[in-house]
């Protein structure tokens, strides 16, 4: 009988959102006061009915309710309670569930903060949202319903959670992603608001700036735990793959991480005014594209455990009312925006603006490599792959110029700079930073140019940004958190380039054939297999290796990766043993019994390659400081000034 | 800047969107598509990927009902499909026979002691000459014969859970060939 009620506030959730999209979008009249009231209720309500729905999916998880379909299809009895949990998201039906659930919390975090908006733009935004929020719940309602029963057959136990995903980073992952791509409804929603109530001033800008930045950060995190995640759990030793589900999650990062940029001029300089509405609309259009292309099957992939073409075309028709509707409306109301707000080569617009260029002409790659086999496919009927090589040919010099560009952001002042401002970024920095990034570059093995140029780039990006905040301290003027995040995010950047650059050319691998007793050397580093036993966890029995590994002049310690096989389906997974540390990983995985106890054993030396993902975690952490920002604190204060008076010098901080 | 490049994202879009629904609408032909459909598997001679020196032909496949299952160790989707096959092969009598498909030998077997060798019997095609003959277009594609190697359906994309309920379970049952119900199943 649960399942039902799970039906139900499904369904109740829909036709609020159905309601609240009516009021929030024609509630605007003279006398729409109540109307305007009953938005904000009923989106409350439907936040109330969506996690109703997802606690009911949980509860029938917990309970292992195999009468549900889609209980029977993702859990087992023998699953560990907090698997059963995030088994809810683990299959196509429930995580899109928690997708709904995660919508509707931004949406009542809106409704928490409207008093920092007009009531009327507020209820736009909250209007654009319960529309979204409908498309999404009558995707679920209609095509992926995760309550559907299985009665009378139902069976006795459950086929079991894909073993892949049985794992703490697939617990955290898709809701963290989930935060992101959702996230950048609310954006996207005060664009739509804005074209709508035709204030295209700095103060919208403002207002949409925390929302992007912590969705932003979300997404940061999300895709840094996926290639956390590929990387331990799949045993090739990879943390980025150029698979298409990556390339979905990895757009819209790039065009949140161009609008975020976008958004700070149009709010200080009050310019780019045009172009920041397009990246809004964007960002969100690229998750929705994401979507599409992750579960329809139009691209195959590793994430392509459940696809079904009912599901694309309807994703397709909502992608084309969202996305056609939001342009056209931008069409006809985006221009005359412009202000006449100039600057010279020597600003941080200007940078900026390079900013934006590289970060987009990034995007049109990915979305290029991702696409182009469809097209390809659509034109001749036959298939072809873009693979990694293409992707990095265009990544490596655009990530470069990006750093550079980065470098130079402290020592730039908006409007133009002088020449005495930036001379000491490029006579004292830069040499600093080429020493510095050359010595690295001397002790590594093989020394190649580009690891070099990434490495006296990111050098140039920190000592640029510690020389500013040590100028700063200095002359003890105080230290905006804005500034402080930002700060952060850009030495977070600089790390994931060194990391990136180091561990995709130090690495050794090597592939042995080992016998217990036998030794053998990975680099400096002496491995020996000590022996095999069987262990049992709770759904699988596993052949576990044991190693003892000894790094030239450092402590022995042991290794135990694991070949699984899992019960319920039989499936077998290599559980890689890794040493994580902070300047490098080892890394061993099991390969194949090769008789007499022998065993094809993979060894992996990764030089730094935590760094790609604290820097993630550093850039992350600056988005959500820079919210914490003053700033955006005393919303609430300035909620009185005209709604049209968005001259650039009455909002800038 | 002018009225008229305020379109160009929309056009850029209607693009995107022209080029997904063309993308997306190929998948009915990706559904049934081969004119191989109740025509008899083709005549093949392929190695063994254990063994090269022993061929295998169309004869050493026929007599009970088979899947025929393309894959390769490139192919990620692959590596998503290999639980599903592995239940199969668990689950099942039909008869698995796998063509590694433009693939490296010494990569094939490593994977299979990987993740397990659901296979009676695997046949290398390393150059796709055995592809084309049966009209691959990639990885993975599975075929399902009778025991007279009369191909009664055509997979392109994984077999998963639901192809397996919905399309391939039901035809098998008519061959004969049911699910077991494996002690393990139960667990408790």
């Amino acid at each position: 009988m649960l399942a039902e009620f799970g039906q139900i506030s499904l369904a109740c959730a829909a036709c609020l959102a159905l309601a609240a999209a009516v009021t929030g979008l024609g509630g605007n009249g003279a006398r729409g006061e109540l109307l305007r009231r009953s938005t904000v209720s009923m989106v409350v309500g439907q936040f109330v009915f969506a996690t109703v729905a997802f606690a009911v999916l949980v509860t029938a998880f917990v309970n292992d309710d195999f009468s549900v379909e889609y209980v029977a299809n993702n859990s087992n009895s023998l699953l560990p309670w907090y698997y059963k949990v995030s088994a809810t998201w683990g299959g196509h039906e429930g995580s899109f569930l928690l997708w709904i659930v995660i919508m509707t919390l931004w949406m009542v975090a809106v409704v928490v903060r409207r008093q920092n908006y007009p009531e009327r733009f507020a209820n736009r935004v909250l209007g654009v949202l319960s529309l979204l929020n409908l498309g999404f719940l009558s995707f679920a309602f209609f095509t992926s319903n995760p309550f559907t029963r299985l009665i009378p057959m139902t069976p006795a136990d459950g086929a079991d959670l894909n073993p892949l995903l049985q794992d703490f980073g697939l617990i955290v992952h898709p809701p963290l992603l989930y935060v992101g791509y959702v996230g950048l409804a609310v954006p996207f929603a005060f664009a739509v608001a804005a074209l709508l109530e035709n204030r295209l001033d700095a103060a919208w800008s403002r207002w949409s700036r925390p929302w992007t930045n912590v969705a932003w950060a979300a997404l940061t995190l999300g895709i840094a735990l996926g290639s956390w995640w590929a990387y331990y759990e799949l045993g090739w030793g990879g943390w980025w793959f150029w698979d298409p589900v990556e390339n979905a999650s990895f757009m819209p990062w790039l065009a949140a991480t161009a609008l975020i940029h976008s958004l700070a001029v149009t709010e200080k300089r009050g310019t780019f005014k045009s172009w920041t509405l397009l990246l809004a609309i964007a960002a969100f259009s690229l998750s929705l594209l994401g979507a599409f292309i992750v579960r329809s099957g139009v691209l195959t992939s590793v994430h392509a455990f459940a696809v079904d073409p009912e599901r694309g075309s309807y994703i397709l028709a909502f992608l084309a009312l969202v996305v056609g509707g939001s342009l056209t409306l931008y069409a006809l109301r985006g221009g005359g925006v412009r202000a006449a707000v100039g600057y010279k080569f020597m600003s941080r617009e200007f940078f900026m603006l390079i900013n934006n260029v590289i970060l987009v002409v990034s995007l049109a790659v990915v979305l290029w490599g991702t696409l182009a086999p469809i097209g390809y496919e659509v034109v001749t009927g036959s298939r072809i792959s873009i693979g990694v090589p293409f992707f990095n040919m265009f990544f490596v010099p655009l990530m470069l110029a990006l750093a550079a560009a980065v470098a130079l952001v402290p020592v730039l002042n908006w409007k133009r700079t002088r020449w005495a401002a930036i001379k000491p970024a490029f006579t004292y920095a830069l040499p600093l930073a080429v020493v510095g990034g050359g010595l690295a570059v001397f002790f590594s093995e093989p020394r190649l140019v580009m690891v070099a140029l990434a490495l006296m780039l990111a050098a140039w990006i920190v000592v640029t940004h510690a020389f500013d905040v040590w100028k700063r301290v200095r002359a003890r003027s105080s230290i905006p958190l804005s500034y402080a995040g930002m700060t952060l995010a850009h030495l977070g950047f600089a790390m994931t380039v060194v990391g990136i650059a180091v561990t995709s050319t130090q690495s050794v691998e090597a592939d042995r054939r080992m016998a217990p007793g036998d030794q053998t050397e990975l680099g400096t580093t002496a491995v020996q297999f000590v022996g095999m036993q069987q262990v049992r966890g709770p759904n699988y029995v596993a052949d576990q290796g044991n190693f003892l590994v000894t790094p030239a002049g450092g402590k022995p310690y042991s290794l135990k990766p694991e070949k699984r096989r899992y019960l319920a389906r039989g499936s077998i997974m290599t559980e890689a043993a890794i040493n994580p540390g902070f300047m490098s990983d080892t890394y061993i995985s099991l390969g194949e019994p090769l008789g007499d106890g022998a065993w094809a054993v993979r060894l992996h030396f990764k030089p730094l390659v935590r760094w790609v993902w604290f820097g993630c975690l550093l850039m992350a952490l600056g988005g959500v400081i820079a919210v914490t920002d003053k700033r955006y604190r005393r919303l609430r204060a300035r909620q009185d000034t005209p709604a049209h008076g968005g001259a650039a010098g009455q909002v800038s901080a | 800047m002018s009225r008229l490049s305020l379109f160009i994202p929309l056009g850029v879009f209607a693009l995107i969107l022209v080029v997904g629904w063309f993308g997306f609408s190929l998948d009915d032909r990706r559904q049934m598509p081969s004119a191989l459909l109740d025509k008899p598997f083709p005549e093949f001679a392929a190695p063994s990927l254990y063994d090269e020196a022993r061929i295998v032909t169309r004869a050493d496949i026929l007599g009970r009902p088979t899947l025929v299952n393309v894959w390769a160790t490139w192919c990620t989707t692959c590596k998503a499909e290999h639980a599903e096959l592995m239940r199969i092969a668990e689950r099942t009598d039909v008869q698995l026979i796998g063509v590694n498909y433009k693939d490296d030998v010494a990569k094939a077997q490593r994977w299979l002691a990987d993740f397990g060798d659901p296979y009676d019997m695997v046949v290398v095609d390393p150059d796709g000459v055995l592809g084309v003959e049966l009209g691959v277009t990639g990885a993975p594609e599975t075929f399902l014969l009778d025991g007279e190697g009369k191909i009664l359906y055509k997979r392109v994309a994984d077999v998963n859970r639901r192809i397996w309920r919905d399309e391939l379970a039901p035809r098998l049952a008519q061959l004969g060939i049911v699910e077991k119900d494996l002690p393990e199943r139960g667990g408790r």
